[in-house]
C-alpha cells in the first residue's frame, strides 16, 4: 500500500481529502504544520507528499526545501496542493523541486487523485 | 444630463464627497484653489506694480503667491498618494479576500466529492459531512459580513443602534461559549469585575463582535497553558474594559499597523494562518463611534493587553 503524507493545516480539507484517498487505497498520515510535517516525511519515508503553502510555523516553501536538501528526502515526489496562484509562487515551488504545483479550488477529488497516480508512476 | 447633475460634476466639493477625501487631500479642490490664486496674484501684482514701482515689493509678493502654490502644489501630490494607496488597498482587499473565501468554498467542494464517492456511508458520517459544509458555510458567511462592515465604515455609513447594555452578561455568556475552545488548548478565561458596574449605552451587536473578536485573538495567540483576564474597571465617567493575554505578543515593528485595515502581523503568521486582519479595524472604527476610545500594550513573548473605554449611560 502507497504512503501519502499531506501537510495541511485546515482540519476540514485534511479530513475530506484523507477520507477520499484512504478510499482509493493508499494509506494516509496527516501533519497539521510544517514542522511536523518533516518529522513525520524524515521518520515516515512516504511515497508521496502533498504540501500547502501557508503553514504554521514552517510555511511549504521552507519545508519543501528541506525535503529536497535531505539525502532521505530529496526524492519523494511532492505537489503542491494550495490556494495561493501568484505566478511567483508557482515558479518558487517548482524551482524547488515540487512535482506539480495544483490549486485547491479549481480541482476536484479525483482530479487530485488522478495527478498523485499519474506522480507515482512517473 | 439635468442642471443639477452638472452642477454636481462641477462642484468640486461633492466630487471630494464622493471619493470620501478630505477637502486638503482631494486634488479636484486643489487644483481650481491653485488656479484662483495664481489668477488673483496675477492681477494684484499688476496693480501693486502700479501703485508702487518699487521692483522689490513685486518680488516679494511673487515670492510669498510661489510658496502658497509649492504648498498647494505639495498637497496636491500627497492626494495622488492617497488615491495610489486606496488603490493599492483595493487590490490587497481582493487578493485576501479570495484567499479567505477559497478555503472554505474547497472545502464544500470537496465534501460533495466525498459524499459522492462514498456509497455505504452511515446516518453518523453523512451527518458529520454536513457539519463540515456548514462549518465552512459559516465562515464564508462571516467573511462576508465583515468585509460589508468594512465597506460601511469606509463610506461612513455603518449604521449603530445605542442600547443599555451590561458588558458583565455580555462577558459572561461569552466566556461561556469560548470555554470549551480554550480548554482545548489549556488556556484558562476569568473574569474580573469590580462590584455595580453601570450599564453603558452602545450598539449590542457591535460589543458583541469586538468582545469575540478580543477574545478570539486572545486564545488564538497564546501557545498552551495560557490565561485570559478579562476586567472590567469604572472610571469616573468611564467604564474600561481589558483583555489580557499571556500570549506571542506584538513585535514592535508591527505596533503602528495593528489597527489598520487587513495587516497582519508577521508573527501571528507563524501560528495562525486563518485571519483576514480586520478585526481589529472594524472594532477600533465601533469603538470610535460609539465616542469611546480603543488601544492596546503588548511585548513579544511577554503578552498583550486589548483595551476600550466607553462612557457611562447617564
Amino acid at each position: 500500500m502507497k504512503k501519502i503524507l499531506f501537510i495541511e493545516d485546515e482540519q476540514t480539507l485534511q479530513k475530506t481529502i484523507s477520507r477520499y484517498l484512504e478510499q482509493e487505497g493508499y494509506q494516509v498520515n496527516n501533519a497539521l504544520d510544517g514542522e511536523i510535517g518533516l518529522e513525520i516525511a524524515k521518520k515516515e519515508k512516504p511515497d508521496l507528499i502533498l504540501l500547502d503553502i501557508i503553514l504554521p510555523k514552517k510555511n511549504g516553501f521552507e519545508v519543501l526545501k528541506e525535503l529536497k536538501e535531505d539525502e532521505t528526502t530529496k526524492n519523494i515526489p511532492v505537489i503542491i496542493l494550495t490556494n495561493l496562484e501568484g505566478d511567483a509562487d508557482v515558479e518558487k515551488a517548482l524551482s524547488l523541486g515540487a512535482n506539480t504545483y495544483l490549486v485547491k479550488a479549481n480541482y476536484r477529488l479525483e482530479e487530485i487523485s488522478n495527478k498523485i497516480k499519474e506522480t507515482l508512476n512517473q | 444630463m439635468d442642471k443639477r447633475k452638472i452642477y454636481q460634476k462641477l462642484n468640486p466639493l461633492t466630487q471630494c464627497k464622493k471619493y470620501n477625501l478630505d477637502i486638503w487631500q482631494c486634488p479636484n479642490f486643489l487644483f481650481p484653489l491653485s488656479g484662483m490664486i495664481t489668477i488673483l496674484a496675477m492681477i494684484s501684482t499688476y496693480f501693486v506694480a502700479i501703485e508702487y514701482t518699487e521692483p522689490e515689493i513685486v518680488a516679494l509678493i511673487v515670492i510669498g503667491v510661489t510658496t502658497i502654490l509649492i504648498i498647494i502644489g505639495y498637497l496636491i501630490a500627497r492626494g495622488f498618494e492617497n488615491l495610489a494607496q486606496a488603490n493599492q488597498l483595493k487590490s490587497e482587499f481582493v487578493n485576501i479576500t479570495s484567499h479567505q473565501l477559497r478555503t472554505p468554498l474547497t472545502g464544500i467542494k470537496w465534501t460533495i466529492d466525498l459524499m459522492r464517492k462514498s456509497k455505504h456511508t452511515t446516518n453518523e458520517e453523512l451527518l458529520e459531512k454536513l457539519d463540515g459544509i456548514e462549518e465552512s458555510n459559516q465562515r464564508m458567511i462571516k467573511i462576508v459580513n465583515d468585509l460589508l462592515r468594512v465597506a460601511r465604515i469606509e463610506q461612513n455609513s455603518l449604521n449603530l443602534k445605542p442600547q443599555d447594555i451590561s458588558l458583565n452578561e455580555i462577558i459572561d455568556k461569552l466566556i461561556k461559549e469560548y470555554k470549551p475552545l480554550a480548554n482545548a488548548s489549556n488556556i484558562k478565561i476569568v473574569l474580573e469585575t469590580e462590584p455595580n458596574i453601570p450599564l453603558i449605552k452602545a450598539d449590542l451587536k457591535g460589543i458583541d463582535f469586538i468582545l469575540r473578536n478580543l477574545i478570539d485573538n486572545a486564545i488564538k495567540y497564546t501557545k498552551e497553558e495560557g490565561l485570559v483576564k478579562i476586567k472590567l474597571i469604572k472610571k469616573n465617567k468611564l467604564i474600561r474594559c481589558e483583555i489580557e493575554d499571556n500570549g506571542v505578543g506584538i513585535p514592535e515593528i508591527d505596533k503602528k499597523n495593528i489597527f489598520k485595515k487587513f495587516f497582519r502581523s508577521q508573527n501571528i503568521m507563524k501560528y495562525q494562518t486563518i485571519g483576514s486582519g480586520i478585526g481589529l479595524f472594524i472594532s477600533k472604527a465601533i469603538i470610535k463611534k460609539s465616542n469611546g476610545k480603543m488601544g492596546f500594550w503588548s511585548e513579544e513573548n511577554k503578552g498583550t493587553i486589548f483595551w476600550f473605554e466607553l462612557p457611562i449611560n447617564k
